[in-house]
């Protein structure tokens, strides 16, 4: 089996048997970050690029890694440092790329629907590594393959995402991977951060976040963004910490197994308490490790030589 | 002493609900007689069998860009794009650059129209200056210089004071005040249709609240006030419904809704495509259908294009850096006799009242009829043509259709504007160097 695309630009894109085969292949991968010598040849003489017009440190370096462990050449261009803050149009950026040979692009944009933009410009593979409040299916792709990593299931499993729904990308490809593959949706924030008919995409909504931890095998915490504040969305982070933090008192209502997840980066003391981040449960920084391995089958998948490794 | 007769028509003239085969004798620029079996001679002969004749289109709600954006519009091709698309009439939407707010920018667009255009260019001028919703335009002056309706276009008024001295300043003239109903605060940075696609598509939303409460405020302000209001592009189901109480309770209120909002919903930006990226928003199913209900029960007047062209390369873009607008002066009279007359939604008379009379009754004009004496401004139509709508055949100098592809079923087969042939079988548009 292989991946249908030539791009990833998005969860909803997906099977239900594409995200098993991608889980699947990062399960093999996964190993090679483990060994001494954390090189396999099967990208050799590929050339793949991260294109980031946004900032971002852990999606890039573990693209970055993600392609290097798989021998790919790898080149970075970001926001700041390339044509496109010379006012350089997205269209021709991903001319230049094209006639450059590139294998694959790999892009983070602050605009929703950037990489499907380009994808229709490009004969090359596109990845979305993030756009806008859109969707992040590789972020969404390690969260799945560390919860199945520790229940060895996701069917059936029940998953609260609490925080800013509204902003993230992270909750919107989540939403669909864990839909995707018979797992359970609850979302749980204040109702200015809960965007319109979410619940048509497969999800739950509550407001009491003491409620809905009893009952979860998964927390998931999404970062919350100071700004925000200013939007009217929330009258202090005080406040918001106080109903939707994740805090010693409400790790207590969790089962012992349930897992705390949160994608980073993390801002202790407001949507999670510092102990809570460091509790066994936490699989935060599994997720990071996992993240590199998704991207990596994914890569392989992608533009690999189709034979499984 | 020239004479064009047409012969065997269709007649279409809703001001006196005439529906019925009928010859048209046009005489030195007026309809000279419209009755059966005209037998005269003639300096020429349109044969119109099987063909729709009615009044010139008017269109209330276009954007010629002209002066400032030239290289996406002008007054010259953006008439040529209404004639081809059936309308004799256009009025012009006063954000131009510099905005039209003195009698200098409606001289300079008059002028334009006067040496280039094919089709009458009606200006709309700026409610307020430089359309900034603080301080009243020079109204009277406008009015002299020959504007027919103040406007405040996209830039909606928000400072409710302002509207309320706007509607009341504009009374001494008799002209609507047309209102782009939005509330800025409201939809700020929106994208689309505040709803399942706004947040499936991680884009920000404009609620149909936005429209609505202005339409609600202006509303109230035109009651108390007596001015006449015509809002412009209405899109949600609550916004008609606001209106249709409105006209119950005698206000003096009018509104336009477009081609696009009739036809299309947000379902279809699922793609990205800026094209589809318009203001107000495309909105969803259950508001297409209340605003087709409210073009049959009678509480929208009127169907304008909104026409706005953008540059290519402006339109290019991610959706959410992508201007406002799409064109449709060369998409519109396909589409509503596609999707609302053959879809049997609307009779043809109702439909051409609402491209003619109506849009010429809520500007106050004398046009849109077929009345012996009034201007010759005729347009024919073949409205079982299929015809394939390509951007690429486009009179129009920008491309930004959403539309590229549809099938749709009417043609204009011939136009006469103030008396001359304009557009003659089908395509070929006559240059018609001294304006018309």
């Amino acid at each position: 089996m292989e991946l249908k695309s030539k791009d990833l630009l998005g969860i909803k894109e997906l099977s239900k048997e594409e995200i098993a085969l991608i889980l699947d292949q990062t399960k093999s991968f996964k190993e090679i970050s483990t060994r001494t010598i954390k090189k396999v040849p099967a990208l050799r003489g590929r050339t793949i690029i991260n294109l980031f017009l946004e900032p971002s440190t852990r999606t890039r370096t573990s693209f970055e890694l993600a392609a290097k462990r798989l021998s790919a050449d790898v080149v970075n261009i970001s926001g700041t440092t390339s044509a496109v803050a010379k006012g350089e149009s997205l269209k021709d950026t991903a001319k230049t790329l094209e006639a450059m040979n590139a294998d694959l692009v790999i892009i983070r944009h602050s605009a929703s629907g950037a990489p499907h933009f380009l994808a229709k410009l490009l004969r090359c593979g596109v990845v979305n590594a993030g756009d806008g409040t859109h969707e992040h299916p590789t972020q969404a792709l390690l969260d799945l393959f560390t919860i199945n990593e520790k229940f060895n299931r996701l069917e059936g499993v029940k998953v609260a995402i609490i925080g800013d729904i509204a902003h993230s990308r992270v909750a919107r490809s989540n939403i669909l991977a864990l839909n995707k593959m018979g797992a359970s949706v609850i979302l749980v924030g204040p109702p200015t951060l809960i965007p319109p008919e979410i619940e048509e995409m497969g999800c739950e909504i509550s407001y009491d976040l003491d409620s809905v931890l009893p009952e979860a095998d998964v927390v998931y915490a999404l970062r919350i963004q100071l700004e925000r504040q200013k939007e009217s969305l929330f009258p202090s982070l005080r406040e918001y910490t106080t109903l939707f933090g994740m805090n010693k008192r409400r790790a207590e209502l969790l089962r012992k197994d349930s897992l705390i997840m949160h994608p980073g980066p993390m801002n202790r003391g407001i949507e999670i308490t510092a102990e809570v981040a460091d509790l066994p449960q936490s699989v935060v920084t599994n997720q990071v490790e996992n993240g590199v391995a998704v991207r990596m089958a994914l890569l392989y998948l992608l533009i690999g030589g189709g034979e499984v490794v | 002493m020239s004479k064009v007769l047409i012969k065997g028509g269709r007649v279409i003239n809703p001001l006196n609900r005439v529906d019925d085969i009928r010859d048209v004798l046009i005489e030195n620029g007026r309809i000279k007689k419209v009755d059966k079996g005209i037998s005269v001679s003639a300096d020429k002969v349109i044969n119109a069998d099987n063909l729709i004749v009615c009044p010139g289109l008017i269109d209330i709600h276009v954007h010629l860009r002209e002066p400032g954006r030239e290289d996406e519009e002008t007054v010259e091709t953006g008439t040529r794009a209404a004639v081809k698309g059936g309308f004799t009439t256009v009025a012009c939407m006063p954000n131009t650059e510099p905005v039209a707010d003195s009698a200098a920018v409606i001289e300079y667009i008059k002028e334009k129209a006067r040496s280039n255009a094919l089709a009458r260019v009606l200006p709309i001028g700026a409610l307020t200056k430089e359309l900034k919703g603080e301080e009243l335009s020079p109204m009277n002056e406008l009015i002299e210089a020959g504007v027919i309706a103040f406007s405040n276009d996209g830039e909606s008024v928000m400072d409710a004071e302002v509207m309320r001295r706007a509607l009341e300043y504009s009374k001494m003239f008799d002209v609507p005040v047309i209102v782009h109903a939005e509330d800025k605060q409201l939809s700020v940075n929106g994208q689309i249709n505040e709803g399942l696609y706004s947040t499936v598509l991680g884009l920000k939303g404009i609620p149909a609240a936005a429209e609505e409460v202005i339409i609600a405020r202006d509303l109230i302000l035109a009651k108390m006030t007596g001015a006449k209001i015509h809002f412009a592009h209405v899109s949600t189901r609550g916004s008609v419904e606001l209106i249709r109480r409105a006209k119950e309770e005698g206000i003096n209120v009018t509104c336009e809704v477009t081609p696009h909002h009739l036809t299309l919903t947000d379902a279809m930006i699922e793609s990205y495509d800026s094209n589809y990226k318009v203001n107000p928003p495309l909105r969803s199913e259950i508001d297409v259908l209340a605003l087709r209900e409210g073009l049959k029960n009678g509480t929208i007047d009127a169907i304008a294009s909104d026409h706005a062209p953008h540059a290519l390369h402006e339109k290019e873009r991610e959706f959410q850096f992508a201007p406002f607008g799409v064109i449709g002066l060369e998409t519109t009279l396909p589409l509503v006799l596609t999707e609302l007359v053959e879809a049997r939604e609307l009779s043809l008379l109702s439909l051409v009242e609402k491209l003619t009379i109506n849009p010429a009754k809520i500007l106050g004009l004398d046009l849109g009829t077929l009345s012996e004496g009034s201007a010759a401004d005729i347009t024919i139509i073949d409205n079982k043509a299929k015809v394939k709508v390509d951007i690429n055949n486009f009179q129009s100098k920008s491309k930004n259709s959403p539309f590229h592809g549809w099938v749709l079923n009417g043609k204009v087969s011939c136009l006469i504007a103030n008396g001359k042939v304009v557009v003659e079988d089908g395509n070929s548009i006559i240059p018609c160097k001294e304006g018309v």
